[in-house]
């Protein structure tokens, strides 16, 4: 116990004497917080359309205005020609052509079904379908207008309808940072956790230091604790410090229990700097350690529901996140932060968390070989 | 064979009196063999090392000292052999044999970015001393290497000779019963080679057994009994009077020569020092 507490003050000065480490400890909260937070989002807030109007009658002015008047659409370009339409969308300056048919007016005047033409780039499917969806609703509203001017009153009112009224719960402005901060503080824990502990113990392999430590009795639990500890502080402090971040640029509510929130993070730490040590071991050289780290990192963010669904993920994949301790922990963030969530609402997360915690941990200190 | 009564301040010399009482054992080695992969690193050592002896350990680089002080101290496992150090057995008991000896590195290998003071009160609590005893020894050893304003100065900024003796004092910090030196003077100059041997002297003076390997042939003269290493074996072993005796020669370097003479050795020789 006495060693671990000497080995853990060593960490601890060559940590904050190193300038660099010292400082970057500070100032990645800082960069992720104010810059990620506001800038990561899948929000579509409007989508420019280009317009076709071969008819240039009032119904086509009418429905062009309808378009105009919904804060999703920007129409911002006219053209007669579909060559320039086509140019224009391939050219990333529209995202959607809007063709109105000549005879468009006659046609509806008549009393008659006509078609338009809606041309939509794809290459993002969720914008794309979005788009079409509030095209349709821009439509229907529409169609329910002329139904509504082409039947007598008394008629129109008797259309039987359903309506819904809704609230949003949980996020009730749709505030996407809201979203998004739960999971940026578990990037933020990771990057201190996962790296720097693991790079810091090849780091005295390949000076050399590593050497003089296994000639002594020291235990390989104490070794790799006193390598955990003080990653898991800072790691601890950073969330903190993110947390205040959050809480005076963004205004991030925070329903929970905030010591619950610590006690995630704090089981999360353990297995992020478990698996990152476990790495380390089997590593001889930073450059071995990070390629391999940094796969882990990119396949645990990317899967971890932090930007997308978690339900939406296949079958496979689902059973995959049993072992990414990033999904339980941004589950976990968004949860108590958001919903309020308890400990038992969490259990499930927490005791994932543990199990991976423990296993990771125990894989690290019986890899770390003292005897070559 | 140690002369207690010698005085420490001297230049050192070989004392090569043949009248020798011996102490215990305290390093049994018989057959030992190291292979890596189909490289023979050591093959089949035999020896003994008494309590107190300064035991040199000669050779060529890659002639196989640092894989067997290596195995000796627990850092590597042996392929086969017996090999008993400080009464352990290296094969079941590592950790216990790194309870009771020191072990300097070839490569230095103390934390250059923490100060003199702070890696020798790491090393102290790693081998689990009290705050009094570390603090007490701390400052006989500053004040004995003249280290004590320096104390506070990080290690990357100490020259090398500096760094060596610190490096040896912090091996011997816990007093163990054999402290391991891995070429400690490779680099040194002359005169800090000098005080260097006189701190072994000193050591062994203090009941501490020597492991000492060196190329340095004129440092083979200090010890008490020298073994010369080549290719992976150890072809001779005796104090170093009767190895010149036995050789018919002036000095241990000339021993050397006539042993592993130039174009003896393979020319695919490993450095397999690291």
């Amino acid at each position: 116990m006495r060693t671990i507490l000497f080995l853990i003050r060593k960490e601890f000065l060559q940590i904050f004497r190193n300038r660099f480490i010292g400082r970057a400890i500070f100032a990645i909260p800082l960069i992720q917080m104010l810059i990620l937070v506001p800038a990561v989002t899948f929000e579509i807030k409007y989508v420019n359309l280009c317009i076709i109007d071969n008819d240039r009658s009032v119904e086509s002015r009418e429905l062009i205005g309808k378009l105009e008047g919904s804060p999703f659409f920007r129409v911002k370009y006219y053209t007669w020609s579909e060559e320039k339409a086509n140019e224009l969308i391939y050219n990333n300056k529209c995202s959607a052509i809007i063709n109105i048919p000549s005879g468009f007016g006659k046609e509806l005047g008549a009393g008659r079904p006509v078609k338009i033409l809606a041309r939509i780039d794809a290459i993002n499917a969720m914008k794309g379908q979005l788009t079409w969806a509030y095209l349709s609703g821009v439509i229907s509203s529409y169609n329910e207008n002329i139904i509504a001017e082409s039947l007598p009153v008394v008629q129109a009112t008797m259309v039987p309808r359903i309506s819904v009224t809704g609230r949003y719960w949980y996020n009730e402005m749709l505030n996407y940072k809201y979203y998004m901060l739960p999971g940026i503080l578990v990037i933020l824990v990771t990057a201190i956790g996962f790296m720097l502990a693991g790079l810091n113990l090849v780091r005295e392999k390949e000076i050399g230091t590593i050497e003089q430590i296994n000639v002594t009795p020291v235990k390989k639990s104490e070794f790799i604790i006193s390598k955990m500890v003080p990653f898991f502080i800072i790691g601890l402090a950073d969330l903190g410090f993110g947390l205040i971040l959050g809480k005076i640029f963004f205004n991030i509510p925070f329903e929970g229990s905030l010591l619950l929130m610590f006690l995630g993070s704090a089981i999360f730490l353990v297995a992020v700097l478990g698996l990152g040590l476990f790495i380390s071991t089997f590593s001889s050289t930073q450059q071995q350690f990070m390629f391999v780290a940094f796969f882990f990192i990119i396949v645990f963010v990317l899967m971890s529901g932090i930007f997308t669904p978690f339900e939406s993920m296949p079958m496979w994949a689902q059973k995959f996140d049993l072992i990414n301790p990033v999904a339980h922990l941004i589950r976990f963030n968004r949860m108590v932060m958001l919903k309020g969530s308890g400990i038992a609402d969490v259990a499930r997360e927490l005791l994932l968390l543990c199990g991976i915690a423990v296993i990771f941990t125990t894989f690290a200190v019986r890899r770390y070989r003292k005897t070559a | 064979m140690k002369n207690n009564s010698k005085p420490v301040t001297g230049y050192p010399s070989s004392k090569g009196e043949e009248t020798m009482e011996r102490g215990e054992t305290v390093i049994t080695v018989r057959n030992l063999v190291k292979k890596f992969g189909s490289f023979v690193a050591n093959d089949n050592l035999t020896f003994e090392v008494y309590r107190g002896e300064i035991f040199g350990f000669l050779g060529a680089n890659g002639a196989g000292k640092t894989t067997a002080i290596r195995i000796l101290s627990g850092l590597l496992q042996p392929t086969s052999g017996e090999v008993r150090v400080a009464g352990f057995d290296a094969w079941k008991e590592s950790e216990m044999i790194k309870k009771h000896i020191g072990y300097m590195c070839q490569k230095f290998s103390l934390y250059e970015d923490l100060t003199v003071k702070e890696n020798i009160q790491l090393y102290g609590g790693i081998y689990g001393m009290s705050d009094e005893l570390i603090k007490e020894r701390t400052e006989a050893l500053l004040e004995k290497l003249r280290f004590t304003e320096y104390k506070d100065r990080l290690i990357s900024g100490l020259p090398l000779g500096f760094r060596q003796k610190l490096a040896f004092a912090v091996a011997v910090l816990h007093q163990p019963e054999i402290v391991f030196l891995d070429e400690p003077t490779g680099g040194v100059d002359p005169i800090t080679r000098r005080q260097f041997w006189e701190m072994i002297y000193e050591t062994a003076d203090s009941g501490i057994t020597v492991f000492v390997t060196t190329h340095y042939m004129d440092e083979a003269e200090y010890c008490d009994r020298v073994s010369i290493m080549s290719e992976g074996r150890i072809v001779a072993l005796d104090t170093p009077e009767n190895l010149k005796k036995q050789f018919n020669t002036e000095s241990i370097e000339e021993v050397f020569i006539s042993i592993a003479r130039p174009g003896k050795s393979s020319i695919n020789l490993l450095n397999i020092n690291q």
